[in-house]
C-alpha cells in the first residue's frame, strides 16, 4: 500500500517536472507561435536568478518563486522586442533566431558565472508515507505545478486579458480592427511565457547541478511535451505529460533511468505518428 | 623583381624560419611539461586544484634551481570538460608544443583518449588520479591509488560497521563500470552482496525514482561511485528525504571533488571513504605543502586541496625526481630510472613506483566525513597496487599496451 503510494507520488513528481518545464514553451509555441529554441536556456536563466537572489542574502522562497521568474519575464520583454517582433508568422525565421539567442545566453551566462555547477541546497526536508520516506519538496512540485495549470486555464478562461489574448492569436487583425493592441498584447503573452519558464528554472534550481549549457538537458523533453500536446495550451500539455510522465516512470521503476528515458522518446514517436497534430489535435479541441 | 618559383621558395622558408625562431630561442632550455586537465565544465572541482597543485609544485621546482640546472615550463590546456578536447590538445602538445612529459587527464576515458597518442610520440605520461586498475603500459606511470588500495579497506569496514546487503550506484563508463565489480567482489569476500547495481549517465541529476527503488531494496547501506557535478544532487535528495539517518553510505569518489565541502554537514555527516590524502596528516611534508598552498592561493583555498590534487603534485615529484637522477629527459633513461623504484616523501606520505606495474605503492586512510571534514578513522601504510600485480607485468612484457578488467 504504502509502495503504490510512494510509486504514485513519483509519477505525479515526475509529471509536474515535465509540466513545469513546458508550461513556458506551451505558451510561447502554443499562442504566439514562436519556436523558442531558446527555452532551455530561459530555464537556466531562471535557475541562475534565483540562485544569486538567494547568494545575496535574500529569502530562498522569494528568489525562487518571485525574483526567477520576474527576471527571465522582463528579459522575454527585451527578447520580444527586439528580436522576435519582426518575425511574427516566420516560423523558420524564429528559429533562427531563437537559436542564435540560446547560443548568445550560454555564452554569456559562461562569461558572467563560470563554466561550473552551481546550486543551492533544499529548503524543506522529507517525510515518511507507511515505511518510505519521501522528499517535502518533490509534493511541493508537485502542488505547484497543479497550482500553475489552473492559474494558466484562469487567465486565459475567465479574464478579459485572457480573452483578448486568445483572441488576438486567433486572428490578429479582426482584433486590432476592434481596437486591440495586438503589439502589446504579444509582448505580454511572450513574457508570460518567459516567466514560467523562469519559475520552472528557480524552482529547479535546488535538484540538479546547474550549468550554464545546461539547458540542453530539459529542451528535448519540453519540446516533445508539447508538441505531442498539440494546439490547447492547458489540456493538451496536462494530456501529455501525464502520459509520458507515468510511461517513463513505470520503465524507470521496473528497469533503470535510461529505460525510461528511452520509453519516453518511444511513446512521443508512436503518439505522433498515430495523431499527428498532438492529443488536443482529436481530444480537447478548441478547449484551452 | 621577377618572381621565380626558387626565388619564392627561398623567401617562403626564410620566412617560416623567422617565425620560427624566437619560439626556440625562448625556450631552447626550458623542460616543458604539458598539462591537460578539466579547469571548467562539470569536473572542474577536480580539475581546478590539480591545476593549482601542478603549478606550486613547478613553482617549488623551479625555485631549487630547476631539474639540472633547467627551468621547467608548463605549458596547460583546459579541456573544458569535454573528452574530444583531449584528443585534439594531446596532439598538439606532442606536435606543436613537443614538449618532454605530460601530466594530466582525470576521467579515465580521458586518460584512454590521449594514451595512444602519447605512446606514440615517445612522450612519457603521468596519470596522477584515482581510477579503476589494470593500466599497463611501459609509457605511463599512474600514481592515484587503485580499487584494491581504496576498495580492499573501504568494503570490509562498511561491511563489519553496517551490515551485508549493499546497494551500488554508479557512474556509466568505465570507471563505475569496473569499479562496481570490484565492489562485488570485495563484498562477495566478505560474505556479503550487492543486491542491485545501478549505473547513471553523467548528466542524470535527477534521482527521485531512484531513492525509491533503494527503499523497497531496503539494502544495509549503500556504495556509491558516483561521479562529477550533475551526481552530486544524489546526495541533496537522499539527504532532503532523510534517508540518510536510516542508510549508511560508502563511497569511493565523494570527497574528490571536495564534495564534502559543497554538501553541508547533515547532507554529508558519517559517510564512510578511503583515500591516500587526509588533510588532517601531522608529516612535516604534508604541514609544508598546507603553508605553502595558503601562501600562494589564500588561506581560504585551502580547504579546496583534495585527494587527486595532492595524487597530481605528488606525480610531478615523482617525474621531477627521476629527471634528477636520469640527468635528463630522455625517455628511455627517464622510465628506467623511474623503474628503480623512485620514491618521494609527499603530503600524503610515502609514494613508490612500483617497477613492474608503473603504479604507486602508498598509505591509505579509511576516513568519515564529519562537519564537511575528512576524519580519519584507520590507517593501513605502504598497501601495493596487487590487482594490476596480477595482470600486469612491464619487466616481462615491456611491450604491452593495454587496460586489463583484473581477475573478475
Amino acid at each position: 500500500m504504502a509502495q503504490l503510494a510512494v510509486f504514485v507520488l513519483d509519477t505525479l513528481y515526475s509529471v509536474a517536472v515535465l509540466v513545469l518545464i513546458s508550461a513556458g514553451l506551451g505558451i510561447i509555441f502554443g499562442m504566439v507561435r514562436v519556436i523558442n529554441l531558446a527555452h532551455g536556456e530561459f530555464l537556466v536563466l531562471g535557475g541562475y536568478s534565483a540562485i544569486t537572489a538567494h547568494g545575496l542574502g535574500l529569502n530562498i522562497w522569494l528568489s525562487m518563486l518571485v525574483v526567477a521568474p520576474l527576471v527571465v519575464g522582463m528579459f522575454g520583454v527585451v527578447v520580444e522586442r527586439l528580436i522576435i517582433r519582426p518575425l511574427y508568422g516566420r516560423l523558420v525565421n524564429t528559429m533562427l533566431a531563437t537559436w542564435g539567442l540560446s547560443l548568445v545566453m550560454v555564452g554569456g551566462l559562461n562569461m558572467i558565472f563560470g563554466n561550473t555547477t552551481t546550486g543551492i541546497p533544499l529548503p524543506v526536508g522529507g517525510f515518511s508515507v507507511g515505511g518510505y520516506q519521501v522528499s517535502g519538496y518533490n509534493l511541493l512540485l508537485i502542488v505547484l505545478a497543479a497550482l500553475q495549470m489552473f492559474v494558466i486555464w484562469l487567465v486565459l478562461g475567465c479574464t478579459r486579458f485572457g480573452l483578448l489574448a486568445c483572441g488576438t492569436m486567433q486572428n490578429a487583425s479582426m482584433s486590432a480592427a476592434f481596437g486591440v493592441n495586438s503589439s502589446r498584447v504579444y509582448m505580454l503573452t511572450f513574457a508570460c511565457g518567459a516567466a514560467l519558464s523562469g519559475l520552472a528554472g528557480g524552482v529547479l534550481a535546488p535538484l540538479i547541478g546547474l550549468t550554464p549549457g545546461g539547458g540542453a538537458n530539459y529542451i528535448a523533453k519540453a519540446f516533445i511535451t508539447v508538441i505531442s500536446g498539440g494546439a490547447s495550451v492547458v489540456s493538451g500539455l496536462v494530456a501529455s505529460a501525464g502520459l509520458f510522465g507515468t510511461v517513463s516512470q513505470i520503465f524507470t521503476a521496473v528497469a533503470t533511468p535510461i529505460a525510461g528515458e528511452l520509453a519516453l522518446l518511444v511513446v512521443a514517436i508512436l503518439l505522433l505518428r498515430a495523431l499527428p497534430s498532438g492529443i488536443s489535435g482529436r481530444y480537447f479541441r478548441n478547449r484551452i | 623583381m621577377k618572381v621565380t618559383r626558387r626565388r619564392f621558395m627561398q623567401n617562403t622558408a626564410a620566412l617560416a624560419a623567422l617565425g620560427a625562431a624566437p619560439r626556440w630561442a625562448e625556450s631552447a632550455d626550458n623542460i616543458k611539461l604539458g598539462s591537460v586537465l578539466d579547469r571548467s565544465g562539470i569536473f572542474d572541482a577536480y580539475g581546478k586544484p590539480m591545476d593549482r597543485a601542478e603549478r606550486l609544485a613547478v613553482e617549488n621546482i623551479n625555485a631549487a634551481g630547476g631539474l639540472n640546472g633547467r627551468m621547467v615550463e608548463i605549458i596547460a590546456y583546459d579541456t573544458q570538460s569535454d573528452m574530444a578536447l583531449y584528443t585534439q590538445y594531446s596532439q598538439q602538445l606532442a606536435r606543436r608544443d613537443r614538449v618532454d612529459v605530460v601530466h594530466g587527464g582525470i576521467l579515465s576515458a580521458s586518460r584512454e583518449a590521449i594514451r595512444p597518442t602519447l605512446r606514440k610520440n615517445n612522450i612519457p605520461y603521468f596519470y596522477n588520479v584515482l581510477y579503476e586498475g589494470g593500466v599497463c603500459d611501459r609509457n605511463i606511470f599512474c600514481t592515484g591509488i587503485t580499487p584494491a588500495q581504496q576498495i580492499e579497506v573501504l568494503i570490509p569496514a562498511a561491511v563489519g560497521r553496517w551490515g551485508k546487503k549493499a546497494y551500488i550506484l554508479a557512474a556509466d563508463y568505465n570507471y563505475g563500470q569496473i569499479t562496481a565489480k570490484w565492489v562485488q567482489h570485495y563484498l562477495e569476500q566478505q560474505g556479503a552482496g550487492a543486491i542491485q547495481t545501478d549505473f547513471f549517465p553523467l548528466d542524470v541529476s535527477d534521482f527521485s525514482a531512484t531513492i525509491t527503488k533503494i527503499q523497497s531494496a531496503a539494502p544495509d547501506m549503500l556504495i556509491s561511485a558516483l561521479v562529477g557535478g550533475a551526481h552530486l544532487s544524489f546526495y541533496r535528495q537522499w539527504a532532503a528525504t532523510g534517508m540518510n539517518a536510516r542508510i549508511p553510505m560508502a563511497s569511493t569518489t565523494l570527497g574528490v571533488g571536495n564534495e564534502h565541502i559543497v554538501l553541508t554537514p547533515e547532507e554529508g555527516n558519517g559517510i564512510l571513504v578511503a583515500y591516500n590524502y587526509a588533510q588532517s596528516g601531522n608529516s612535516p611534508a604534508n604541514q609544508e605543502f598546507l603553508s605553502q598552498w595558503g601562501a600562494k592561493y589564500g588561506a581560504q583555498s585551502v580547504e579546496e586541496i583534495h585527494e587527486i590534487a595532492v595524487s597530481h603534485y605528488q606525480g610531478i615529484l615523482l617525474w621531477a625526481e627521476a629527471v634528477r637522477r636520469a640527468g635528463g629527459v630522455e625517455r628511455d633513461a627517464l622510465i628506467t630510472t623511474l623503474e628503480s623504484g623512485i620514491q618521494v616523501e609527499g603530503p600524503s606520505g610515502r609514494v613508490t613506483i612500483d617497477p613492474v606495474t608503473h603504479h604507486a605503492v602508498l598509505d591509505v586512510h579509511l576516513m568519515e566525513l564529519a562537519n564537511q571534514r575528512l576524519k580519519v578513522v584507520e590507517s593501513h601504510p605502504q598497501r601495493q597496487p596487487v590487482d594490476t600485480q596480477t595482470v600486469c607485468d612491464l619487466k616481462k612484457n615491456p611491450d604491452d599496451n593495454r587496460q586489463y578488467e583484473i581477475g573478475i
